[in-house]
This record gives structure tokens, sequence and C-alpha cells, in this order.
């Protein structure tokens, strides 16, 4: 009897073994991952699918928030100087002990020639190892933000790197391939096992992870598809467990196509228009001997007469959220003190006429084709808005790898009416503001991607402060200033905040972030 | 014939430095391929030193010869997205090219000859209406389409055969690897050859079609019948076997062409051959892997040429007649 009872004990035990499913998640995006340094580029993608095997001192949870992650707490022990202690018994892949030593090669690597990531850290922060999991950085000023991008600014491991003779950053000019661009060794929830580049990326569960694992994944496979059609066919026919991005024509069809659902969600990224605010003459205008865009009459009268609404309801499908801010309002917390110019297109013709323009002028207006969702077909119903006050829009529309050659400051920025968008790397008002806001010379030395070239003192006052000042709510007091003047002079026209849009099994649970990161530690398949 | 060869030679060799010259200077115009490299938020300096130590800033007759010098030595420099040598990213992709270029063209031929045959020697036939009906369609729609349409029949709809990728792989060799040898690779072959491969196939069939109708009507086979002989004999051993001369000479050139040109194919179904990686190339202003790619596809066509001129001399001897 006691036998028997135990020989069942035994089938139950090997039932239930074999009932536990090597779960695979197939996953694909339209780009590819082009290297596994996680220094080699500053985008989006790359950055996003790296960190499921590279962590940082921090990192962001489900809304955004920063947890601890390598670093279990941190504190400023004065304004300039900022300890964190970092977690115990943390591996990497290959094994080895996770200790100050690494965050402190890390420090020097991220910010060494070739890195795109260099804005992690200044060049003037220093960095003092206190003992094995104790470090300080020393800064050269008071910065409250200094580790709000470090959730991507991921730890390598000295050892590891320095023996395969990978300490120099990958740079598009060397002729050898470099050991870490083609593999990774990470802290992170999956370890790559194999990576060929624009192929195929394979990641298996890190046993030895720190934090308890909430996904049930044992295997994710990652494959680039390019076309829109492909991609969202092999979703539907089961091959893949989640594809991204779907465009926005065919969230319905995803929707209603059994056993697949669109996920969608607003992005940070903020769409906007610029104009040429610094040229004395306009360089594609019949406005000769004067810039119309000087005056602030004109450029209300463009953002009253764009008819924000039909262009989220026709154009984006409703997978956008009209902005009066140069910043997603997830982003900001006193966003709701703001709402859009309303669209008016009679007070835009009496502002035109106000301002001297009563039969409007014509203007070139660049845009991009292949860079933004549905960038072409908004900029062509913006140019059709201005067209019924007056305002004779030439548009050009050119791919990527050409617009931005010729309107960022290489090209000398060599545009009179532009569009961008623009995403917070930091997730933090002062990087829009430092970028987008303030001035800036023929150049670009200030503020670089102020195309269009404002400059307001007041802003450029302000800009300064809010770097320096860690009482957030004087800070937060100050950039709501800057927007209030950016808002008032119509120093830029924005237009919305992008959706994003992902197709996704039933079967499968996961979080969209604001920021399209995608990280595997969020997902659960049944 | 030595001196016939040599002119070839030096002729092609004249070829190849054109296109070379016409590749180069039309990538001036693709855009900036720093721009892909970095980040948005990076400094214009770093873009600078970027842009300085690519040696984009030398003048073009510099960055020409420097090309050209690498390509001599099959050296094509470093793929500006993926930093890894283009030569070596090329040996990766050859093998999923050809064995889907290779797949097809059987697949033409297969399918091709018979239908032809038939097409030809039962002209009023039902099946031969819908042959030459079906044959319109490959010739007059896009690639894309085809692609497109046999995705959501046979992937998305019936569920039988994958939509992208080659499945699974096994290495021979260092640096050869093949879908040919698992189930899942040879399904995934499927769908690319047919899509690549229907142009060709329609091609074969209607110029069989017409050679067969030609033959049948020369005298020789009239005499063949007269002497009794089967059907058989008459349409496959004298009829086809002449009709096969054009078609051979045809499929060879296409051959090169199903090569260079599967690139649509390949982006459709997200097959991992040299094409995908033009065409992300072209997109991310990849200068490298670009001119590269195009350096061989000229090789390629230079060389078939080349082959089938001197094949021309050997078969034809009125070339070599009145020729110094």
């Amino acid at each position: 009897m006691f036998r028997t009872s135990l020989i069942a004990a035994a089938f139950v035990l090997v039932g239930a073994s074999t009932a536990v499913r090597a779960e695979t998640l197939k996953y694909a995006f339209q780009g590819t991952l082009n290297t596994l340094d996680p220094y080699t580029l500053n985008e989006t993608f790359t950055v996003s699918t790296l960190g499921n095997t590279y962590e940082g001192l921090v990192r962001r949870g489900e809304d955004l928030s920063i947890e601890p992650a390598l670093a279990e707490s941190w504190e400023m022990l004065e304004p300039t100087r900022w300890r964190f202690h970092l977690r115990e018994g943390v591996k990497f892949h290959n094994g080895n002990d996770f200790t100050a030593e690494d965050v402190a090669f890390s420090v020097d690597r991220v910010r060494s020639e070739g890195s795109d990531l260099a804005t992690r850290i200044d060049d003037d922060v220093k960095v003092e190892i206190v003992d094995d999991h104790t470090i300080d950085f020393v800064l050269p000023a008071p910065n409250p933000i200094l580790h709000y991008e470090w959730d991507t600014f991921y730890i390598m491991d000295k050892e590891w790197t320095t023996e395969h003779d990978a300490v120099k950053v990958t740079s598009a000019s060397d002729t050898a391939p470099n050991y870490a661009s083609l593999n990774a060794n990470g802290t992170g929830p999956f370890a790559i096992t194999s990576h060929e580049a624009g192929v195929k990326t394979v990641f298996e569960k890190h046993e030895g992870w720190w934090d308890t694992p909430t996904h049930n994944l044992d295997t994710v496979e990652f494959t680039p598809i390019a076309s829109d059609a492909t991609r969202i066919a092999a979703l539907f026919s089961g091959e893949m467990d989640m594809v991204y991005p779907i465009p926005v024509q065919d969230i319905r069809r995803v929707n209603t196509n059994l056993g697949t659902v669109a996920l969608t969600g607003p992005e940070l990224r903020t769409m906007f228009f610029g104009l040429d605010q610094r040229r004395d003459e306009l360089l594609y205008s019949d406005v000769k001997g004067k810039n119309p865009f000087k005056d602030v009459r004109v450029r209300k009268a463009i953002y009253q007469a764009i008819d924000i609404e039909g262009i989220s309801k026709k154009i984006m499908r409703d997978l956008s959220t009209p902005s009066a801010l140069m910043i997603s309002p997830l982003l900001f917390s006193r966003a709701d003190e703001f709402s859009r110019h309303p669209y008016d297109p009679e007070a835009a013709k009496a502002l035109l006429a106000e301002a001297g323009y009563p039969d409007g002028f014509s203007v070139g207006m660049d845009c991009p084709n292949d860079r933004y969702v549905n960038d072409e077909a908004i900029c062509q119903a913006v140019a059709a808005m201005l067209a019924r006050i007056g305002i004779k829009v030439d548009l050009d529309a050119q791919p990527k790898a050409k617009y931005f050659a010729s309107i960022l400051a290489p090209g000398g920025y060599d545009t009179s009416f532009y569009m961008l968008g623009w995403t917070p790397g930091s997730l933090d008002s002062w990087n829009p503001i430092s970028n987008l806001m303030d001035c800036r010379d023929d150049d670009g030395k200030g503020s670089p991607f102020n195309i269009g070239g404002f400059c307001d003192e007041r802003i450029h006052e302000l800009t300064e402060k809010v770097l320096r000042e860690t009482d957030t709510d004087k800070r937060t007091d100050m950039i709501a200033e800057i927007y209030r003047i950016a808002h008032d002079n119509v120093y830029y026209v924005p237009l919305h905040q992008q959706g994003l849009a992902w197709g996704v099994r039933d079967t499968i649970e996961l979080v969209q972030r604001a920021d399209n990161h995608f990280k595997f530690r969020f997902v659960t398949k049944n | 014939m030595i001196l016939f060869a040599a002119r070839r030679l030096f002729q092609a060799l004249i070829v190849m430095l054109v296109v070379s010259f016409l590749a180069f200077t039309m990538f001036r115009f693709v855009g900036d391929p720093i721009n892909q490299m970095v980040g948005i938020e990076t400094s214009l300096e770093d873009r600078a030193a970027l842009r300085e130590s690519l040696g984009l800033n030398d003048p073009m007759p510099l960055q020409f010869a420097r090309f050209v010098a690498g390509a001599l030595r099959f050296d094509f420099g470093t793929s500006y997205q993926f930093r890894q040598p283009v030569a070596d990213l090329f040996a990766k992709r050859i093998p999923a090219t050809l064995e889907l270029s290779l797949t097809s063209a059987l697949f033409a031929l297969v399918i091709g000859v018979p239908m032809g045959i038939h097409a030809g020697l039962k002209r009023e036939s039902a099946l031969s209406k819908l042959f030459m009906s079906l044959s319109l369609v490959g010739i007059s729609l896009p690639t894309f389409f085809i692609g497109i349409l046999l995705i959501f029949l046979f992937s998305v709809t019936l569920q039988w055969l994958p939509s992208f990728g080659r499945g699974d792989t096994v290495q021979i060799g260092s640096w050869w690897t093949t879908g040919f040898l698992t189930v899942s690779g040879l399904k995934a072959l499927i769908l690319p050859s047919i899509t690549l491969g229907l142009y060709q196939m329609t091609l074969i069939m209607r110029l069989i079609r017409a050679e067969m109708m030609e033959v049948i009507r020369s005298d020789y086979i009239k005499f063949a019948r007269a002497r009794g002989l089967p059907d058989r004999i008459v349409h496959f051993r004298h009829a086809l076997k002449n009709t096969l001369v054009p078609v051979v000479t045809i499929t060879g050139l296409q051959l090169g062409s199903i090569v260079a040109f599967a690139t649509i194919t390949e982006t459709v179904f997200q097959w991992p051959g040299m094409g995908l990686l033009f065409l992300h190339a072209v997109q991310n202003v990849d200068i490298p892997i670009m001119s590269a790619y195009l350096m061989l596809t000229a090789l390629l066509f230079v060389t078939i040429n080349f082959i089938v001129d001197l094949l021309y001399f050997l078969i034809d001897p009125r070339l070599r007649v009145g020729r110094p």
C-alpha cells in the first residue's frame, strides 16, 4: 500500500515536470538589430532590445517610473556627490561577478571615442570607487536628473570586454569586427545565444538572474521583417507571437482577425512643425526682403489653420493625441494647464491680414516620407489646410536619409518650414528644452535641433537654471514658464503624440511601454 | 581565338570600371550615411568626426580610387550599419540567394517546358488556353503582388507554408548553409521560388510553344510522320530537341537576372539573401554594401556575357571566318 502510493506520487511528479513546456516567444520588428555593442547606436529599437540582455544601475517599470536595478539604492550625499549602493551577488551571463569595477569601466567606455551614448554621463563627472559594491559620482554642478537616462546606460563586464579585446567601442571606421558587436554578456534576464545581424537573434533565459522572473519564457527568437504585409501575415498565420509596428490602416484588420489583437497606446514622441525664424529672408518663399515667420501673428495663423482633430481622425485613424506641448503629457506633471490655440481658419485669415499678408504668400515645406507614422500624408493635409488661408505650400517630401542631411546643421539648416518628431531620451523636460528651444548660432552651437533658430532671452536664461535646480517644485515652475513662453509666441507648431500599435496573439500577455521598449520580462505566454 | 578572348576580356574590364564609376557617383545622391549611423541626439562635433574618419570629406576621385583599389583585393570595406566586413556579410548571404535562384530556375524549367510542349502541340485544347491565360497573369502581375497573394493564400488562410524566412538550415563546411536538408527549409523554399520563377516559367513556356509550332510545320517532321513513327517519338525526339537551342540560351541568361533581381522576392519573404541585404543598405545609405553589390552584379553579367560570346565563337563558324 505504502509502496503503491509512493509510485503514484512519483508518477504525479513526472507528470508535473513534463507539463512544464519550454515556452518560446517569436517576434518580429520592421528594422534590424545591427550590433550587440550597447554603446554603438543611441536608437530606440537597439537600446530597447539590448535591455533584455544588459541592465543599467536603474531600470524603468511598466509605467516608466525609475526602479533600482543593478544599484539597490542611491542617495545624494551633497548636491554634487551621488552615492550608489550596488546589488550584491549579481552575476554576468558568463558567471563573472558584478562589482563597482565594472561600473567604473562602463563609464569610461560609454564616454570614449566612437560611443553614440556619450550623453549618458558628462565628461567632467568623476567616478570614485568606495568599495566593491559602493560607487560615488562627483559632479561639477548639481544635476537632479543625473540617472534619468541610466536605464539605457548598460553595464558591461570589465573582465570579459578586456579579455576579448573589445574595450574600444565598435566604430564605423573599424575594419575588423569587434567582439562586443557580435556577442553579448550582460546581467539581464536573457542571454543572447546566437546572433546573425539582419537574420535572426536568439535569447535564452538567464537562470542566475538576480530578480524573480515574472515572465514564463525560456527562449525568445527575434526576426526582422521589413515588409509590412509579410509581418502581419506572419502574425495571422501564427508563425509570430508578436509583431511591431503595425500600420495604422491595418489595426482594424488585426483586431477583427480571430486570435490576434492590436495593442495601441500613446507614444512619447511629439510631432511638430518648425519655422525658420532666424534668417532675414526665407530661402523658399515669394516674400522678399523680410521673413514673415518672424511675426508671431503669421506663426499663430499657421497654427490655427491646422485642423488637428481632422488629422487625428482621417490620417492617424485615432492613433494620435493632439498636443499643445512639445513634450508628452505623460512626462510633464502640469501638462493639463496647457491647451491648443483653437482651430479657427477665419481667425487665422484675420491674423494674416493684420500681419500684412491679406493674400497670403508661398513657402516651401520639407517633410520626410519614411520616418514617422504617415509623415508625408500629414504634410499634404497641412499644405491643403494652409491653402485655405492663402498660404501656398510647395511640399518637398524626401526619404529620411536625404531629408535629415539637408535640414540639420551639416546641411546648413536648409529649410523654411519643416516637420520633426522628438522623443526625450531622459523622459524629462530638460531634454526637449535644451535640444529644441534654446538659442543657437549658424553652426548649431547651443540648441542644435532648434532648426528654425529662434532665440528667446528668457528661455535662454531659464534653460541654464533648470539644469542646476534640485528643488522639484521650483524646477517644474521654470519648465512650465518656458513652455508657456513657447506656446504664447508659437515658436513651434506642435501636432500630436503619435500612437504605438503592436500586433499580438491573444495567448500572449505583455506590457506596452510608452517609450516603445519591448521588455521580455513583462511577457507571459499561455 | 586567343586574340578574340583577350579583346572581349579587355572590353569586360572597361565595362566593370564604368559600372563602378557610375555606381559610385550615384551614391552621392542617396543621402547622408552619417544620419543613419547615430542617434538623433548625437552632437554635431561627433557627426563631423565620424564623417572625417570614414573619409567622406575627401575629394571624389580619391574616394573612388580608394574604392577601386580595395575592390581589386576583394576588400569592399566595412558595412556602416553592421560594422562587419562586407565580404563576410556577403559570404553569409550568398548561399540563401543561390539556393533560391536555382530552385526557382528549376521550377521554371520543370513546369514551363511541359506546359509549352502541350500548348504548342494542342493549340486548341482547353488546357492550352488555360495555360496561355495563366502565363498572361505571370507576365503582367508584379512580383511583389504575386508574393503577397501566395502568402495570404498558403500561409494565412491555409497555413500550409511559412510566410517568411528560410526555415531551419544546416551548416555545410565552413560557410555554406543549406535549407535543402530540412523539412522546414524545403517548405520555406516553395513560395519564394514560385514567386521568383513565375516570370521565367511563362517566358519559357511561351518560347517553347512558339518554337514548337514553328518546328511542327517543318518538312522533316512531315517526313517523320510519313515514315509512320509514333507521335511520342516525333514530338519529343525530333521536334522538342530542335526547340531547345534558344531555350537553353535564354535560360542561361535568365539565371543571371534571377540571381541579380531576387531583391523584391527576398524582401517580400524576408529571405535572408543578398537582395534583402542590398535593399536594406539602400534605405540606410550603407555605401560599402551598395557598391559591392552593384560590382558583383556587374561582374556576374559580364562573366555570363563573356562565356556566351566564347560559346557563340565555338558554335558558329561564321564568327571565325573573315575576322583577324
